[in-house]
């Protein structure tokens, strides 16, 4: 290679990035008018992986918190929800999550709430959740992409997360989304 | 009405066409050797600017006259906001903001055509071209995309008021100055682009071009200290600077800049490093164009919130690719052959310059790698991640000790070939600074990277004194005898110095600054916290009505070893019409640290009240500052050098030989 094409190529080097640049920068946008591509979302959806490490605190009376470890080691499909006291739309949730609870094993982690606030909120018409945790800080459901309550999550056996709601269940949504997922785990 | 709204939107189409005739008419002249069509292009650029500065005009007009029947003004405007902020509040929206941008692009064709009367008159009018052009498309974004001049129908009675963190003088100001510092780095871009459609870069190219790159980058200088002291006196998080987008989108036109200002020495001295600054000077300017308006379009992830709209981004990401597509395509194809000169050995002013661009572009690298990282992760990936603090903190401070390192060292160096016993012998006194430094730093400063990085900031302001010392000769002969030194030695020797002296500077005011301390409180009035040794008592709250807030003021005194040091008052103000609370910080400085409280959160009423405050002791904060500061005014002062004024005419005479040979 003489010396004039080894110019002509480092010279070129600074428009081939610039393009990479541009071209991704062109797709981004494009993603933006179509809504496929939100700069601002905190964190993916941990769908189809394995679930994030956690160990959380119980809510007083409502028996010992759980983690990471207690769902990876459920041999049946775990429906996880979290919830806050000061929620409105989770407390509407509550009596569709007591008729789902008598389906499929319900576990709940409340979010960003006082411990007897959120143990009030669970035993007021009795607990729908076979376990319960405390995430006070938040961090939990961080690490879970929760962007608010209540957003629900179907765990199977061996701890893979195989759905994620960002709204309210109904017994519905259990029959149309969340049961033959279920079932085709099985 | 003379300066309406309509008169504004007139001049602003006014001024378009005029730089779209700036950018045809002196590159058509230049390719034909025209003297008419080249004579034309000064006259444009000032007519150019005569227009935008009537329509600018005509904004601020309409917003100091409370017409809320444009758009901008009813958004940002209303009747009670005071007669400055309804002034400098055209500027702190996304329409007067690009309005302002291309005032400060017009100012500089003009600049360009007013003081480069001794410039080659085809290199002139190619440069001036190329501003027009840019102009033109930024004219053209203006109009089409982000009117300041839409009207609203119907009228309101009063504007919606402007964001009441946004009224404040530090940030009024901070806007103008960082955009003369971004928009500046067009005059070098306009120059680049000159050279390689002339394809020639020579020594007086590059002595053309470094008083313009260094006005700019006094600016930007400025502009970020004062972005980053705002930040740190307004948003009442005891924090200066974040790693957001924003941020790093003016600091990496800073770095290539600072680099770019460096490269144009060898290639004024020496002819060498030519195509290398070129491209820095294309780069620059490029950087300030992705990072003005990429992030109001919306791609980046930010905390400073620009109206988002991805059809005005891919209207910006076009013009970009036309920009600096079009500046990098003709590089590629005119750079290669531009000759090349300039031989040195590696020990030599040449070779610490080559060493300062090599270090300053690699930091610039990682700041861009991590900030593009996250939306690229997720556009490829999926993933969305986000970058902070510790991944710049761990990647640019390994790089930033070399450069230190250099920093003392290149200016004692002589041009070509160093030998390295006069140099030793000559860093001495520097050396010695260091290690008095880092015991020191040892004894004051905790963890590794602040003590390194506060004695390679001693390192380099020892460095820079000794280079004036030794310049000044004054261990060698009498004082009578340096001050007649110093009377004709170059003051952009002084200026170079007190800049290297400025990062020192502001580098100390870092490492005090990561040696802060901090506690957040809840307390009731009455009770006495202890931190960083003094006392830090709540004597009380009362509460009081302002012009269009209610305030909750805090009365906190501090005090040491049983004496009161001062009474501090942070507040907290509550702007019930538009929703939105500010804190007002309180800050008492001496210079070597500030103490700064804040007032948050009531929580209980009556006696039983208690009140979050958060209570730091910020070493060194103020050195951050000034540091930058220092830096600009040793960049003015090299700007005032004479050899900058004159001298630079040496070309003149042949250019003007090649357009009447023609």
């Amino acid at each position: 290679m003489n010396d004039l094409t080894r110019r002509r190529l480092l010279t070129a080097i600074p428009i081939a990035g610039a393009g990479v640049l541009g071209l991704g920068f062109w797709k981004m946008l494009g993603g933006m008018g179509r809504g496929s591509f939100d700069p601002h979302a905190i964190n993916a959806p941990i769908l189809d992986r394995p679930l994030p490490d956690f160990t959380l605190p119980g809510l007083p009376d409502q028996g010992e918190g759980f983690g990471a470890a207690d769902l990876r080691a459920q041999t049946a499909p775990v429906l996880l929800n979290f919830f806050a006291s000061w929620c409105i739309p989770c407390v509407a949730e509550m009596p569709e999550l007591r008729r789902i609870a008598a389906r499929v094993p319900l576990w709940g982690i409340a979010y960003k709430d006082k411990p007897e606030n959120a143990a009030r909120f669970v035993a007021r018409d009795g607990s729908p959740f076979t376990r319960v945790g405390l995430d006070q800080s938040g961090m939990t459901a961080i690490e879970w992409g929760v962007s608010g309550v209540p957003e629900t999550f179907l765990i199977l056996p061996g701890g893979k997360i195989a759905w994620h709601g960002t709204a309210e269940i109904t017994e519905e949504t259990f029959n149309r989304k969340i049961a033959p997922r279920m079932k085709a785990a099985r | 009405m003379i300066f309406g709204p309509e008169e504004g939107h007139f001049a602003l189409a006014l001024a378009c066409v005029l730089a779209l005739a700036q950018f045809i008419i002196p590159l058509r002249g230049a390719a034909r050797h025209d003297r008419r069509l080249i004579a034309m292009a000064p006259l444009l650029a000032v007519s150019q600017l005569v227009a935008l500065a009537l329509s600018f005009f005509c904004l601020v007009w309409s917003a100091v006259h409370d017409d809320f029947s444009v758009q901008n003004v009813a958004a940002n405007s209303s009747i009670a906001k005071p007669l400055l902020y309804k002034i400098t509040g055209t500027w702190g929206n996304h329409e007067g903001s690009v309005l302002l941008w291309t005032l400060i692009l017009g100012l500089c064709g003009a600049a360009v055509a007013a003081f480069g009367r001794n410039l080659p008159a085809i290199l002139r009018a190619r440069a001036l071209a190329v501003l027009g052009g840019v102009s033109a498309g930024f004219q053209l974004f203006c109009l089409l995309t982000s009117d300041p001049f839409a009207r609203v129908w119907p009228v309101p009675p009063d504007g919606q008021g402007m964001n009441p963190l946004l009224q404040d003088p530090g940030l009024a100001f901070h806007p103008p100055i960082l955009y003369t510092g971004y928009v500046g780095f067009a005059v070098p871009f306009s120059f680049a682009v000159a050279a390689l459609l002339e394809g020639r870069v020579d020594a007086a190219w590059g002595r053309w071009v470094r008083p313009w790159a260094v006005a700019a980058w006094c600016f930007l200088t400025c502009g970020i200290a004062l972005g980053s002291w705002w930040s740190y006196y307004v948003l009442g998080w005891g924090g200066y600077w974040f790693w957001d987008p924003v941020e790093n989108a003016s600091l990496i036109p800073w770095l290539t800049g600072t680099a770019l200002v460096h490269s144009a020495i060898v290639v004024e001295k020496r002819e060498g490093l030519k195509i290398w600054t070129v491209l820095l000077a294309i780069a620059t300017f490029s950087f300030s164009l992705s990072g003005t308006f990429l992030v109001r379009s919306g791609i980046l992830n930010s905390v400073h919130a620009f109206a988002n709209d991805p059809a005005r981004g891919v209207f910006i990401l076009g013009l970009l690719a036309i920009v600096i597509g079009g500046s990098l395509l003709l590089f590629a194809w005119r750079a290669p052959s531009l000759m090349a000169g300039g031989l040195f050995a590696p020990l030599s002013r040449e070779g610490s310059l080559v060493l300062n661009n090599i270090l300053l572009c690699s930091i610039c690298a990682v700041v861009v790698t991590g900030t593009m990282y996250p939306p690229f992760m997720q556009l490829l990936f999926g993933k969305t991640i986000s970058v902070g603090k510790p991944f710049f903190d761990a990647t640019t401070i390994p790089l930033t000790l070399p450069l230190f390192g250099a920093m003392a060292i290149g200016t004692l160096l002589p041009w070509k070939r160093a030998h390295l016993r006069p140099l030793l012998r000559k860093l001495r006194f520097a050396a010695l600074a260091a290690t008095v430094a880092l015991g020191v730093a040892c004894w004051t400063l905790s963890g590794l990277l602040p003590i390194l990085c506060a004695v390679g900031a001693v390192w380099v302001i020892a460095g820079s004194v000794t280079d004036l010392w030794v310049r000044l000769g004054v261990s060698a002969g009498s004082f009578s005898h340096s001050l007649a030194r110093a009377r004709s030695l170059p003051r952009s020797a002084f200026g170079a110095a007190l800049a290297h002296i400025g990062v020192g500077v502001t580098v100390l005011g870092l490492c005090g600054m990561s040696q802060a301390q901090h506690a957040i409180v809840e307390v009731k009035p009455g009770a006495v916290e202890t931190l960083a040794g003094y006392q830090w008592k709540l004597l009380g709250v009362h509460e009081a009505q302002g012009p269009n807030y209610h305030a909750m003021i805090a009365d906190i005194e501090i005090s040491r070893h049983g004496h009161v040091v001062t009474v501090m008052h942070p507040s907290k103000r509550d702007f019930a019409s538009q929703h939105q609370t500010t804190t007002e910080v309180s800050i008492r400085t001496n210079l070597l640290w500030d103490l700064y409280t804040v007032i948050g959160d009531r929580h209980g009423s009556g006696a039983d009240a208690t009140y979050v405050l958060r209570l730091h002791y910020n070493p060194l904060a103020p050195w951050m500052w000034l540091g930058g500061l220092i830096m600009a005014i040793g960049g003015a002062l090299s700007l005032s050098d004479r050899r900058l004024r004159v001298g630079a005419a040496r070309r003149t005479a042949h250019m003007n030989e090649d357009v009447v040979s023609s």
